[in-house]
């Protein structure tokens, strides 16, 4: 057998051995689950042993995860447990969590494979965030509501462009200045509109999508009542998918993320393509702030975001720059996001910790420890038309 | 000790990837005061716009915030009862100053040595979480023994933690960026848990409040100006003075400095001289992060006290300490008065200090983020700054180029 079939088979027993403890099998003892774990770890060893180092240490990894797992599981409550895992809602709360980091991180994807680092993103969806319940407010539907926030998006993220491609600023100073411009500027628009009454309740929201998967096990359950713009991050990575590494724009693109200097030789306009890309960044982060306001939570508060804009940095860094690696960040994201908020249940403390999950995760991926993340090659630094 | 070796490009040129450090150096040589002064009235009247445009006078708002901040005290015409006041607002100012300025300096060593330290807020929490620990503890201790110990384990702590993005960086080439934003949050999140309910520094008499327990009266920094009941100005700002005088004999006099600078300046020409790069990159961080620690503990120490949970979540003091460097280019002293600048800002736009009737404070206090914001990003566009300079004063540059 290959190294690399060794690999997945140790990161699938670890994973089986957590799961076997968790409903609907929820074998009450730690034991089945601890000898699923030596031969996970035996099979992580051999693969590590057989090159593929990388994937076996994900076995070993994994197989920790379930030791620890099955043993938490193990030593608690059946009603606990099922308070805390139940599948279907768990998919739809893991999905609801992750489209706002998916619309993020895309956002950011489009930006830095362009060249331009996008720390931005957290403030670009608090526009989005605020300018989506103002506009779904003042027009009286969400469709105003998303289209308004999608331009206030946009237009901090023009100010970006400007600074970081034309005028070339430090792109982490700019990002970090526009963070704090998009923080006061919603926090001073909403208290001089809405004041200590907060958005209306009748705010309009973007509707739900009802489909006839109820009876389709776990996972019909979890789709059959979800937001539009859940499916709309969805397909979104595709589309940036098929764009960017499908059509002659997105090789452009990367063409001027990777080596700005050989692009323009071939006749594309690297300004251009760079303010293209970081504006179209700010409309998808402030599509995932739109969803946040006004598609999850139906309102507007002071700084909602609250960080998120930078897990999807950090979705971004863990998905290697990628769309698929980028979902798969987000969804990992969301679902501790959705555990989190269910552990309470069984403890609180764990749900905090819980909470830091996604950023000590990042760390240890950009550490480089499971195989090393790579930004494009001319991520941040500001180009300089030649004889200029 | 002598300047780092000089680039070759010309003086005010930052051409095609010059590093962070290079723009810092070149941009210091550049318009000395005056260009922090126009960036600031720049941002001032930006952000009196904003005031205009939704319906409120903009000077009587900025006179009702410099009325808050105590600032009149200096004058020597402010005298009877209006001098009671003002100076209880002062000590107040002063109070926020002192935490900015160490803010201001872990941002800007980091800048020095090319680095970007995002971090501070994440070294600010775990110095204020190491500082109410141990301020907490030890009830017997001599008062002065346990205020340094205090401070002490709160500055080695946000070394440690600093010290871990600068290891990253050096062992891995992991950018510091990205690894001490994820510390930040981090922190905050075990901050949270040590504090919220049932947590392991939760209030050992209170079980239903989410705060820790309260420093012990031993562990309180003195306070020498103004009443200590009613939260007068303690010694922190001192403790930050000195710290912004090491700073500059640390930056400018000593060797580490120098390798500091050099590495900032071209990290490639630093290795070729025998600097170790990456020993730099950890000391640099763990520097800063030392001095952002110590700027928890002050605030701890000197007014909180206790944490609550919402306080970690809530601190944005850190954010403010890169407004600080950048404004205050970096150096000791401009970052001492970047940091009386947001300070007075702060404090004048508390709800406390700002009457309603003229602005609301609630306005107000983001009013001051937009106003921080704007002055990051005119500090950011230093080609623009350095264009307007060089055409401000063309003698000395061609008398630079007839030099060079």
């Amino acid at each position: 057998m290959s190294a690399k079939r060794l690999g997945c088979g140790g990161v699938a027993l670890g994973l089986l051995a957590f799961l076997i403890t968790l409903p609907p099998f929820e074998v009450r003892s730690v034991a089945p689950s601890l000898i699923v774990c030596v031969i996970a770890i035996g099979l992580g060893a051999a693969a590590i042993g057989g090159g593929e180092r990388r994937l076996g240490g994900g076995a070993l990894a994994a197989a920790l995860f379930g030791a620890l797992g099955a043993y938490g599981a193990s030593h608690s409550g059946v009603s606990h447990l099922e308070v805390v895992v139940s599948w279907s809602a768990l998919t739809a709360a893991m999905l609801r969590y992750a489209t706002p980091l998916t619309f993020a991180a895309l956002g950011g994807l489009v930006s830095e494979r362009s060249g331009v680092v996008n720390i931005a993103l957290e403030g670009m969806m608090l526009m989005g965030a605020f300018f989506g319940a103002y506009g779904a407010d003042k027009t009286g539907s969400w469709v105003g509501g998303i289209l308004i926030g999608v331009l206030a998006g946009m237009a901090l993220a023009a100010i970006h462009a400007v600074f970081a491609v034309s005028l070339r600023s430090d792109q982490i100073v700019v990002g970090t200045a526009l963070n704090f411009l998009a923080l006061g500027l919603t926090g001073y628009m909403y208290v001089d509109t809405y004041g200590a009454n907060g958005t209306p309740d009748n705010l309009p929201s973007v509707p739900d999508i009802n489909l006839p998967t109820d009876s389709l096990g776990f996972l019909g359950q979890a789709l059959s009542q979800l937001n539009l713009l859940v499916w709309g991050s969805l397909l979104a990575v595709v589309l940036v998918w098929v764009i960017v590494f499908r059509t002659r724009l997105g090789l452009r693109l990367r063409a001027v993320g990777e080596n700005p200097r050989a692009a323009e030789t071939v006749g594309i306009g690297v300004f251009k393509v760079r303010y293209a890309a970081v504006i179209t960044s700010g409309g998808l982060a402030a599509l995932g702030g739109v969803f946040l306001s006004i598609g999850f939570v139906h309102s507007f508060s002071q700084n909602m975001t609250a960080g998120r804009g930078f897990i999807a940095l950090a979705a971004l860094i863990f998905g290697r720059w990628r769309p698929g690696g980028l979902l798969a960040a987000t969804l990992l994201f969301g679902f501790s996001s959705a555990l989190a908020q269910r552990l309470p249940e069984f403890s609180p403390q764990l749900a905090t910790l819980f909470q830091a999950l996604p950023y000590v995760l990042t760390l240890i991926a950009v550490a480089g420890v499971v195989g090393r993340s790579t930004p494009p090659a001319a991520d941040g630094v500001p180009y300089t038309r030649e004889g200029k | 000790v002598t300047d780092p070796p000089p680039s070759s490009q010309p003086e005010y040129d930052l051409g095609h990837g010059a590093t962070v450090g290079a723009r810092m150096s070149s941009a210091l040589k550049a318009g000395g005061i005056i260009t922090p002064v126009i960036t600031v009235l720049f941002a001032f009247f930006v952000g009196g716009l904003v005031v205009l445009v939704t319906g409120h006078n903009p000077i009587d708002t900025y006179k009702a915030i410099f009325d808050g901040t105590g600032l009149q005290w200096l004058f020597p015409w402010t005298s009877g009862d209006d001098r009671a006041t003002a100076a209880i607002n002062l000590q107040q100012t002063l109070i926020i100053t002192g935490p900015l300025i160490l803010l201001g300096l872990a941002v800007g060593y980091a800048f020095r040595a090319g680095l970007f330290n995002i971090g501070g807020q994440g070294q600010y929490i775990v110095g204020s979480i190491v500082a109410v620990w141990s301020g907490s503890s030890w009830v017997g201790m001599p008062h002065g023994i346990h205020v340094v110990l205090c401070m002490l384990l709160a500055t080695m702590a946000g070394a440690a933690w600093a010290g871990i993005a600068g290891a990253l960086r050096a062992i891995t080439g992991a950018n510091e960026v990205i690894t001490t934003i994820m510390l930040n949050w981090i922190a905050i999140w075990l901050g949270v848990y040590l504090f919220s309910l049932g947590g392991p520094l939760q209030n050992s008499t209170q079980p239903d409040v989410p705060i820790s327990n309260d420093v012990v009266p031993g562990a309180k920094l003195f306070v020498f100006w103004g009443d200590p009941e009613l939260q007068g100005l303690h010694i922190g700002i001192f403790v930050a003075l000195a710290a912004a005088v090491v700073y500059w004999v640390l930056l400018n006099r000593s060797t580490k400095g120098y390798e500091a600078r050099a590495v900032g300046f071209n990290p490639e020409a630093a290795r070729y001289s025998g600097i170790k790069v990456g020993k730099t990159y950890v000391l640099v961080m763990a520097t800063c992060g030392a001095l952002a620690g110590l700027a928890g503990s002050l605030d701890v120490l000197g007014w909180q006290f206790h944490l609550a949970t919402n306080d970690i979540q809530g601190t944005q003091l850190a954010f403010l300490g890169i407004a600080v460097a950048l404004l205050g280019r970096n150096t000791a002293i401009g970052t001492c008065l970047a940091a009386l600048l947001f300070g007075a800002m702060v404090n004048g736009t508390s709800v406390r200090n700002l009457d309603p009737a003229v602005f609301e404070p609630e306005l107000a206090q983001n009013l001051t983020t937009v106003i921080q914001g704007l002055v990051v990003l005119f500090v950011s566009a230093d080609v623009l700054i350095l264009l307007i300079y060089n055409k401000l004063r063309p003698r000395r540059r061609k008398a630079a180029e007839a030099g060079a």
